[in-house]
């Protein structure tokens, strides 16, 4: 089994478009959507929150992904009345690309805990893609020498899977808890998504450049956690 | 403690149920006019629907109900219906208010200021409003306060909560909200009572009015 996910929308159709397009990504995750009144108008039905949790909940969790703020207070009404509620969690993410992320690392096998991590890396949208995408990258996909403050690093890969969701999510963690902007093979290091979207395979070689006034520190620790396996031992 | 005849039974709450259901009724279309003003326009036809589905649960629940029993009927049925932003936080103030009536045969002065500070506290940990955010919570929280410093006579707790929540609501015309749909509108939410306090005080007064 893996974690499920509840997409819980004011519109049915949003949450069905939610749940298509996260499903595409990320085959055999329980997937609901929970969207509209009852009658399949506009607003957050309880009923089918309360249902939805039941069907996306395979005995490993369920993270809830919501678009608006009564979205929010009905799936925490729905939680507090069902069987499991210490293994349902609401993910703090824009519902659309959340639940991609959420979705892509429940398929990884992610835990609980790192789904919603997952989900939270697509947090601030554009801005927070922006050090990644508009950062100077030359055609190896380094970025170019000479930028004050840049901490580079090279690793090759030992973890038998690569770095797939929970090493991910600990980079991930790492990569967000310095004042730097950390990339991985030209992609944001903060994000989940895209550094799966890597596909980084044992003896793949990741290149990790930092820039910004705690990049050095960054990269020291990305070299520690590397040592010790992203989490999976050394 | 007013002792004996001075409190509030089950068949008031049931009246109090009723008359919220009448003035919400009544009242629909300019509910929902405030809210299609700084909201998304469906507040009077949510509670309407949410409290239709309570009459309809109401002839169903035994007679000599406690209070608290009738109090958990309308929590329950409003979050099931309503559909909005209102159903879990009103659901969630009926059912907080249901658990502080707990077993009791009817509520002197001092059990119904309890009742009703549950309510809002309830309000406010589900929907993590503060005073001055131009929510329903700047109806309840003058409402309690006025409520626990009314005395020891249920009527004049009930009549001080209505009247303190009607002005609260009045209170929230020039603020900028900071919760729910209005807080996207910034300043253009000026000038305009929420809807979420307009309600408030129609339910305190409807308590009032019944007891």
């Amino acid at each position: 089994m893996t974690v499920g996910l509840l997409v819980v929308s004011h519109s049915r159709l949003l949450a069905e478009g939610v749940v298509e397009l996260a499903a595409q990504m990320a085959p055999g995750v329980a997937l609901v959507a929970a969207g509209g009144t009852d009658d399949g108008g506009i607003g957050t039905s309880f009923d089918l929150v309360v249902a939805g949790l039941a069907e996306a909940d395979g005995g490993d969790g369920v993270v809830v992904l919501c678009d608006l703020g009564s979205a929010v207070m009905t799936a925490e009404t729905a939680i507090e009345v069902a069987d499991a509620p210490e293994r349902i969690r609401i993910a703090d993410a824009p519902i659309a690309e959340g639940a991609v992320a959420a979705a892509v690392a429940a398929a990884h096998g992610a835990t609980l805990d790192e789904v919603v991590a997952a989900a939270g890396t697509a947090r601030g949208g554009a801005a927070a893609e922006a050090p990644a995408a508009g950062a100077p990258v030359g055609p190896s996909g380094t970025r170019d020498a000479g930028e004050a403050g840049e901490a580079r690093l090279d690793v090759e890969l030992a973890n038998p899977h690569g770095l797939h969701a929970r090493p991910t999510a600990e980079l991930v963690r790492t990569a967000a808890s310095f004042d730097a902007r950390t990339t991985v093979n030209g992609v944001d290091a903060t994000s989940m998504l895209r550094v799966l979207g890597l596909g980084l395979h044992q003896g793949a070689t990741a290149s990790f450049v930092s820039t910004g006034p705690q990049a050095t520190e960054a990269i020291a620790a990305i070299e520690a956690l590397a040592a010790e396996g992203f989490g999976e031992g050394a | 403690m007013s002792g004996l005849g001075g409190g509030l039974d089950g068949a008031w709450a049931r009246r109090w149920a009723e008359a919220i259901a009448e003035g919400v009724a009544d009242r629909k279309a300019e509910l929902t006019a405030l809210d299609r003003a700084i909201g998304d326009g469906d507040h009077g036809e949510n509670l309407d629907r949410g409290f239709q589905a309570v009459l309809g649960k109401l002839e169903s629940l035994e007679e000599g109900a406690t209070p608290g029993a009738v109090l958990k009927l309308v929590a329950t049925t409003l979050i099931s219906t309503v559909g909005g932003a209102s159903g879990p936080l009103y659901g969630t103030a009926f059912l907080k208010a249901s658990v502080a009536a707990g077993e009791r045969e009817s509520l002197d002065a001092a059990a119904l200021v309890e009742v009703l500070t549950a309510a809002r506290d309830g309000i406010v940990a589900r929907g993590k409003a503060e005073l001055g955010d131009k929510t329903m919570v700047d109806a309840w929280t003058p409402a309690v306060d006025a409520a626990a410093a009314a005395g020891d006579d249920v009527e004049a707790v009930l009549d001080a909560a209505a009247s303190a929540a009607e002005a609260g609501a009045a209170a929230t015309e020039p603020l900028i909200a900071h919760k729910g749909r209005a807080s996207y509108l910034g300043e253009r939410a000026q000038g305009h009572r929420d809807p979420g306090s307009e309600s408030t005080a129609l339910m305190l007064r409807a308590a009032a009015a019944v007891a």
